[in-house]
Order: C-alpha cells, then sequence, then structure tokens
C-alpha cells in the first residue's frame, strides 16, 4: 500500500490534501460537507453565502450538458446562483462543521453587492469559525449584476471589495477569478492589492450548451426561454490551466488554488505541477459524487512514488519553467513518425487525417492495408500520432531543417 | 409459456448503447467491413452516420441498398461477412454491426421513414414467383425501377423462409410483416395462395408479363429414409413453420431429440427449449471444432440448455429409439425421445417449373434461365442466407431490367 505525505500549506493554512469542494451546489449544507470530509476531502469551500436580504430563487431545471458518443458530460452548464439557505442557517452549518472537524479546513464563500455587505459576510464568518475566506468574484449567473463576473471584470472595484473583507475579518482570504477576460492577471493582482492572500481560478465560463432543435430555445428551457450561464467539467480544464499557467508567469509565486475540470489524479498533478497548492472539485462530484476524491489521493500517491516525491509540496509549479512564449520555442528540427507496422491493424485513420487535415505525406498500400510515410511531404505534426487507435505511431528520427545549427542528439523531443 | 419463444433474444440497442458501440468503429478508410457485405450493403458509412449522430441517414444508407435491412439485421450470419472483416478485430472484438443495423431499422420504422421510392412507370410487368427474401428483394428493386410487379406466393403470407423458417426469437414475424408492407406500399401487388405450375403455370406467366423471375427456396423438407414414415420424427422446417403458425402454441414432448448440425437444427433446438421442454438433446455428424451452425446459434442454443451431442450419425430407429454410432470411435448411442426432430436438409420443390435443377440448384451461373424466365433465391447459385438472397434478388433485377431494354 503505497503512503505518502499529500499535506500543503496554503496561506497559512494546513491542509491533509489538496483537495477541496468548490463553493457551488455539492457543498451546500452540514449535511453535504459533513459526508465530504468523511469520504476523505480535506476542505470544503462552503457555498457562496450571500447578504440575507438577498433572495435567492432559483429556475428549474437548472442544468445541461455537452456530450459527446458515449460520454455524458463533456462540459456541464450550471445555473444555479449562491446559497439559497437563510444567511443564519448558513453561518450556524458553518460552526457545526468547524466544532464537528476542527482538523478540517472550512472555507467560506461570500459575496455581495457593496463593500458594506463584503465586510459584513466576511465579519459574520469569521464568527462563525471559518478557516479562511474565498471571495466570489466570478459567479456568471447571478440575478443582480452588482454580484459575479461582471464584479470580477472590473480591476478596481474587485480591489475595493477586497479591501472590504479584509475590514471585515484578519482570516486569509483567495478572490476567485473570471475566466471571462481576455487577461486575467491585472484583476488578480488588483486583488492582491486590495489585500488578497491567493487567488482561485477558474470559476465557470459563459455558455450555451445545447439549443432545443425543434422549440429552437436554448438548453434548459424555462417557460420556453433560457440563459446564458457557467460551463465546468472536463471541456474547461486547457482553459483553466492556461488561467492558472499566466498567474505564475504574471505574478510569480501567487498562491493559486486550482479548479476547473478535475476529475482524476492527473488532472489534480497538472493543475499542481502549473502553481496550484489546493484543488477544488464540483462537476466530478456532481456526476460521481464525493466518492473519487479516494481515487484522486491514492493515484496521486502513487505518482509521487514513480516520480521519488516524497512531498506533494515538492510537485506544486514545477512545470511553470517550461511553458514559454511561442516565439521562444526551437523551430529548428523535424520529428517523423515512425509506424510500427506490427502493431498497426489496418484502419486508415492516420490516413485519412494527414490528406485531408495536413500535409498528404501518409500514402496507403491498398493491398495490404499499411501507411507508409513520405519524408519530402511529412512536416512532423503528428496529427498520425493523435488519430490512431492503437498507438502505433510514436516519434521516429529527428533531423534538423536544412541550414539549421545544432544536432538532433541535443534535442528533448 | 410461449412467451420466451415469442420475444426476441437479444435485446436491441438503446440510444446510449448504440452510441457506445458507434464509438468503438474504428472508422477506417476504404473500410474492409463494406466490402465484405455480399448484399453490398455499406456499414461503414451507416455507422459513421449514427457516430455522427444522423440516424436517419444511416436508415437511408441501409435501406436503399437492402430492402430487408431490419430482417438482415436479426439473422445475417454477420460473423462470416462483415464483422469477420472488421478491423476492430486487431484490438478485441468486431463492432456488433448487426446490432447497430438493427437499432438504426427499429429507428427508421419508429420515425415511420418512406426511404424507397417508386420509379416512373416503364409500363412494363414482371411476375416474380415467390415471396422470400429474394423476391422481395427483387420486386423492391424492379418497382424502384419503374416497372409494375405481382408476387405470386403458393402461402397465405409473404416472407417465405424469414417468416416459416426462423424462430420468432430471431426474427419476430412483426418485423417480417413491416418489411413486407413497405414493399407493398412500394406498390408490390402480392397474388397469395397462387402456386406457379398447379393453379397458374410457367407458360401462362410467360404470356402474361414482360419477364418472369422465379424466386424459390429449398423449403421442402427432407428426410432421412429410415424416419420414413415415423410417427414421431418430423422434419425441421415442417416443425420451425407450425410453431410460427401457431405462435408457439404446440403439443409439446417431455423430451426432444434433435438430429442435425447446421443453423437448422440449432434453431428446433432452442425453440423447443424456450418453449419449455425439459430435456432436449441434439446429436450430430459433424464435430462441434467444424460445425455449420453460426457460433452465435450454437451459443444461443447452449446458453438455453440443449445438450449438444457431436460426431455421431443415425444407424438406426426403432419408434422412438434412435442409435448412434461415432463417426470414427466404436462407440455407440441410444436416445429415446417422444419427438425427433430431422434438420438434414431442405430440397428444393421447383421441379414442375421445368428449370435445369441439379442439386438443388441451377445448372447455369447468373439468373437469366431462358427468354422471358429469369431465377433468384436458393435456386440461383450462391450461398443459401438471406443476404445472399438480397444480394441475389438485386442482381436479377437488374438482369431483367437490362434485358427489358432498360439502362
Amino acid at each position: 500500500m503505497v503512503k505518502k505525505d499529500l499535506s500543503v500549506d496554503f496561506l497559512g493554512v494546513h491542509f491533509e490534501n489538496p483537495f477541496c469542494l468548490s463553493s457551488s451546489p455539492v457543498g451546500n449544507c452540514f449535511e453535504m460537507c459533513k459526508k465530504a470530509y468523511d469520504t476523505g476531502w480535506a476542505g470544503v469551500v462552503f457555498k457562496t453565502i450571500g447578504p440575507g436580504d438577498f433572495l435567492i430563487d432559483e429556475v428549474s431545471p437548472r442544468f445541461d450538458a455537452v456530450t459527446k458518443e458515449a460520454t455524458p458530460f463533456v462540459g456541464f452548464k450550471n445555473m444555479e446562483q449562491i446559497a439559497e439557505h437563510p444567511l443564519e442557517q448558513n453561518l450556524e452549518d458553518l460552526r457545526k462543521l468547524k466544532q464537528a472537524y476542527p482538523d478540517k479546513v472550512l472555507i467560506a464563500s461570500i459575496m455581495g453587492p457593496t463593500e458594506k455587505d463584503w465586510e459584513e459576510l466576511a465579519r459574520l464568518v469569521t464568527e462563525a469559525g471559518a478557516d479562511m475566506i474565498e471571495m466570489n468574484l466570478s459567479c456568471p449567473q447571478m440575478t443582480s449584476h452588482a454580484m459575479g463576473s461582471d464584479v470580477g471584470t472590473n480591476a478596481e472595484l474587485c480591489k475595493s471589495f477586497c479591501a472590504a473583507v479584509k475590514r471585515g475579518s484578519k482570516l486569509p482570504m483567495m478572490a476567485k477569478m473570471t475566466p471571462n477576460i481576455t487577461d486575467m492577471v491585472p484583476v488578480a493582482k488588483a486583488c492582491l492589492e486590495g489585500g488578497a492572500d491567493g487567488i482561485a481560478a477558474i470559476n465557470t465560463i459563459k455558455s450555451i450548451c445545447n439549443v432545443d432543435l425543434d422549440r429552437k430555445i436554448g438548453m434548459p428551457i424555462i417557460n420556453g426561454k433560457s440563459s446564458i450561464s457557467g460551463y465546468s467539467g472536463k471541456a474547461v480544464k486547457p482553459v483553466a490551466l492556461r488561467f492558472v499557467q499566466q498567474l505564475r508567469d504574471g505574478i510569480p509565486g501567487v498562491p493559486i488554488s486550482g479548479i476547473g475540470g478535475i476529475e482524476t489524479w492527473e488532472d489534480a498533478a497538472e493543475f499542481l505541477l502549473l502553481g496550484a497548492t489546493t484543488l477544488q472539485v464540483t462537476t466530478a462530484i456532481m456526476q460521481y459524487g464525493y466518492r473519487i476524491v479516494e481515487d484522486m489521493k491514492n493515484g496521486l500517491m502513487h505518482y509521487m512514488e514513480e516520480q521519488g516525491v516524497d512531498r506533494l509540496q515538492d510537485l506544486i509549479g514545477v512545470a511553470n519553467q517550461n511553458m514559454i512564449p511561442a516565439e521562444n520555442l526551437d523551430r529548428d528540427y523535424v520529428v517523423y513518425p515512425d509506424f510500427d507496422t506490427d502493431k498497426c491493424i489496418g484502419c486508415g485513420r492516420c490516413y485519412i487525417s494527414c490528406y485531408d487535415g495536413a500535409h498528404q505525406a501518409i500514402s496507403w498500400d491498398e493491398e495490404n492495408r499499411k501507411p507508409s510515410c513520405d519524408h519530402d511531404k511529412c512536416v512532423g505534426c503528428h496529427l498520425c500520432v493523435l488519430v490512431c487507435p492503437v498507438h502505433a505511431i510514436d516519434k521516429g528520427e529527428v533531423v534538423m531543417k536544412p541550414g539549421r545549427k545544432g544536432s538532433p542528439e541535443e534535442k528533448a523531443i | 409459456m410461449t412467451k420466451q419463444y415469442s420475444q426476441e433474444l437479444v435485446q436491441g440497442y438503446t440510444m446510449s448503447t448504440v452510441m457506445e458501440e458507434a464509438q468503438r468503429c474504428l472508422l477506417c478508410h476504404d473500410a474492409p467491413c463494406s466490402n465484405a457485405c455480399p448484399a453490398g450493403t455499406d456499414p461503414a458509412k451507416f455507422i459513421r452516420s449514427v457516430r455522427f449522430r444522423n440516424f436517419k441517414g444511416a436508415a437511408e444508407t441501409i435501406r436503399s441498398n437492402n430492402a430487408l435491412g431490419a430482417a438482415c439485421a436479426r439473422i445475417c450470419p454477420t460473423e462470416r461477412y462483415c464483422e469477420l472483416a472488421c478491423s476492430r478485430c486487431g484490438i478485441d472484438r468486431p463492432i456488433n454491426i448487426g446490432g447497430i443495423q438493427r437499432f438504426v431499422t427499429d429507428f427508421e420504422e419508429q420515425c415511420g421513414m418512406k426511404i424507397l421510392e417508386k420509379g416512373p412507370a416503364n409500363g412494363k410487368k414482371v411476375a416474380v414467383v415467390g415471396s422470400g427474401p429474394a423476391g422481395l428483394q427483387a420486386a423492391a428493386t424492379l418497382l424502384q425501377l419503374g416497372y409494375a410487379v405481382d408476387v405470386y406466393e403458393k402461402g397465405a403470407k409473404a416472407g417465405g423462409f424469414l417468416r416459416s423458417g426462423i424462430p420468432e426469437y430471431r426474427l419476430p414475424d412483426a418485423v417480417v410483416d413491416t418489411e413486407v408492407a413497405r414493399i407493398a406500399e412500394l406498390g408490390a401487388n402480392f397474388k397469395y395462395g397462387t402456386e406457379i405450375g398447379k393453379d397458374v403455370s410457367l407458360d401462362d406467366l410467360k404470356a402474361g408479363y414482360d419477364a418472369v423471375l422465379v424466386a424459390v427456396g429449398i423449403g421442402k423438407p427432407q428426410m432421412l429414409e429410415m424416419f420414413e414414415g415415423n410417427p414421431y420424427a418430423v422434419p425441421a422446417v415442417t416443425f420451425l413453420a407450425e410453431v410460427d403458425e401457431k405462435q408457439g402454441n404446440v403439443d409439446l414432448p417431455d423430451n426432444a431429440l434433435v438430429i442435425g448440425g447446421g443453423d437448422a437444427a440449432m434453431d428446433v433446438a432452442t425453440t423447443l427449449k424456450l418453449l419449455g421442454v425439459q430435456n432436449v438433446t441434439t446429436v450430430t455428424r459433424k464435430e462441434l471444432s467444424d460445425f455449420r451452425a453460426s457460433k452465435e446459434e450454437l451459443e444461443t442454443a447452449r446458453a438455453s440448455g440443449v445438450t449438444i451431442v457431436d460426431g455421431y450419425a443415425p444407424v438406426a430407429v426403432d419408434g422412438k429409439v434412435v442409435t448412434f454410432r461415432h463417426r470414427k470411435l466404436n462407440s455407440e448411442l441410444k436416445i429415446e425421445a417422444d419427438k425427433i426432430v430431422l434438420a438434414v436438409g431442405q430440397t428444393t420443390d421447383a421441379a414442375q417449373l421445368g428449370l435445369p435443377i441439379v442439386k438443388n440448384e441451377v445448372d447455369f451461373e447468373g439468373y437469366h434461365a431462358d427468354g422471358k424466365v429469369f431465377v433468384a433465391g436458393d435456386i440461383a447459385k450462391g450461398d443459401k442466407t438471406a443476404v445472399w438472397a438480397v444480394r441475389k434478388g438485386k442482381a436479377a433485377a437488374y438482369e431483367i431490367h437490362n434485358y427489358l431494354g432498360g439502362n
């Protein structure tokens, strides 16, 4: 049995592992959070608590999903807003959770329309026993434009709200970013200037998943209409990873809680390597339940074992330095694909993709149903490698482009 | 008691499970499956349509090529054709092409799609003799080419072996009815209870039509000589036809003996088990290693509890007791049964039509017999499967079209 130290320290708080529920339907009450803690989640970001006078009134139905062939949730769309329970009940749940689970991490997500609300909510959740505050500056489906992602794209407003929260509480605080913005760094910097100790990224992406083709209405349909709302799940992971990398690039060393499409330990490891210290999950839990944390933790331990790493902390941000601007990449050589004819089952997918989507470099032996590569035409794009269903195509011969310096042996292909 | 018999044994795909299966397809270039269908169906194309969620397009691909697409989906021995060629075999197991075809043709039916269209009338008339798969396909092709088509069927319903020879649990009559109704709607005029050579002569047909297509099968039961007159013995086709006609409500023995090792033997044995017969033993001359029945049929029979004894041939019969001897070993076997079903082959019953038939097949290649007379179905050269019947029906229709000056 593998046993590794998965604990991390984030904004001065100790987490037994990096896995937390993100602020969402999966952490909406005491019972849910209790079950999550019992299943092995280190932290809970309790569903965003708003001011007592802000009435939450949800639509029905409120979710949709992008599917592909037999995969039911490639991406997921959610129209639910912040916690619908009364403020006092939410605070009571926080109190009970902290009491029952003193060693687990309790993070209160808050959101308000005015500085006064932010300050007051920060004070209330601190009193209730939260270990940390997350500012929700990014929910894309609020019924008020004074809250949510409209605020999160306004750096000045974010800064003033952060300052307000800091006035209300001395707890460590992270600001949760919206991805519905070209460059997240200026907003993140403003939040840090306002007093945030770290950044949580990303919240959901504004989306329309599907349109009902008979009724000509976006999905889900609410009395004949629909709305744009947040997109999450596996499909958004690449977008989330990109923002995490850009934050680490733009603000070296910034502590990040990574969010966006984490389902497996591999997803988790990618976020860690790109600089996230803690990880937050919702969509995969909505689909599969809290139990997914078991394989994320165990898988991560095995990965550490394979990598010879004893402390998870040692993996954080290791990959950041290997992401560089496109103009700085080595463009001096070509890696030709290598075809393993024993593995090849003769489906011809590489031939089709090379012809229709690349450079017509693969010829097809009709009789024997085998591909072969013409190096004069091949540019080494490796589309064929990606489409091969049996992994019969791999990186092969490396050659320098004509007139370039260096030798193929030096290249880390 | 007949519930099991009257329900399809294999469950059809749902919208989700068919997508799971379709995504297993490698979407090959120059797909081997499509080159392996005797009827020229293009599985690669219809599976790709399913994969990209164009179910109606998939139905068009199947139906425009095969007027019996829903029946073939259920009974075609795909393990010998498209699924044998499937590239996915190089990874694990072939795509269940028959299963996907069944889903698509069921979808077509549920949507009430009308894919086949009657061609502009060319004023010519063709008589089709026999309403089995070859006759039905030929009728459909001819109608699409603009011919008026009369289909002569000696029985009360169309479908031939599809109806009477394939048990309900593999191919429900309802599916055959739908296939026939579609061809009737296309314009085929079915003349039931009319046997050519008896009620109407072939010469009459030649006089009344521009061409005559004899698409008769080899449905006449064969008996081993030693069983002639045995009150306990019945040929497989007779038994299956009776079960079909009475929808399973037949007198059942406590135990039954089936002699034969082909698909018909497996159909009979499984049918008996599904109807509730306690002990069903099948004895076959061939050894299992070179069994004639399709693997799927063999598996189905075994799974339903049929005892299969291989390598023994019948040498004597005394009433209910049959004595078998092993073909190679010095071994004898005696089995007593209340019912003995012989699945030892069939012969053609087209003798009265005056065609040059040798060993249940015409003695010439192709489909043109003489003058106005053409052949298709099991009596034409080639395999004796439904998918081949479709191939022959189509080919014969085009030969007739050619003969009558079409292009």
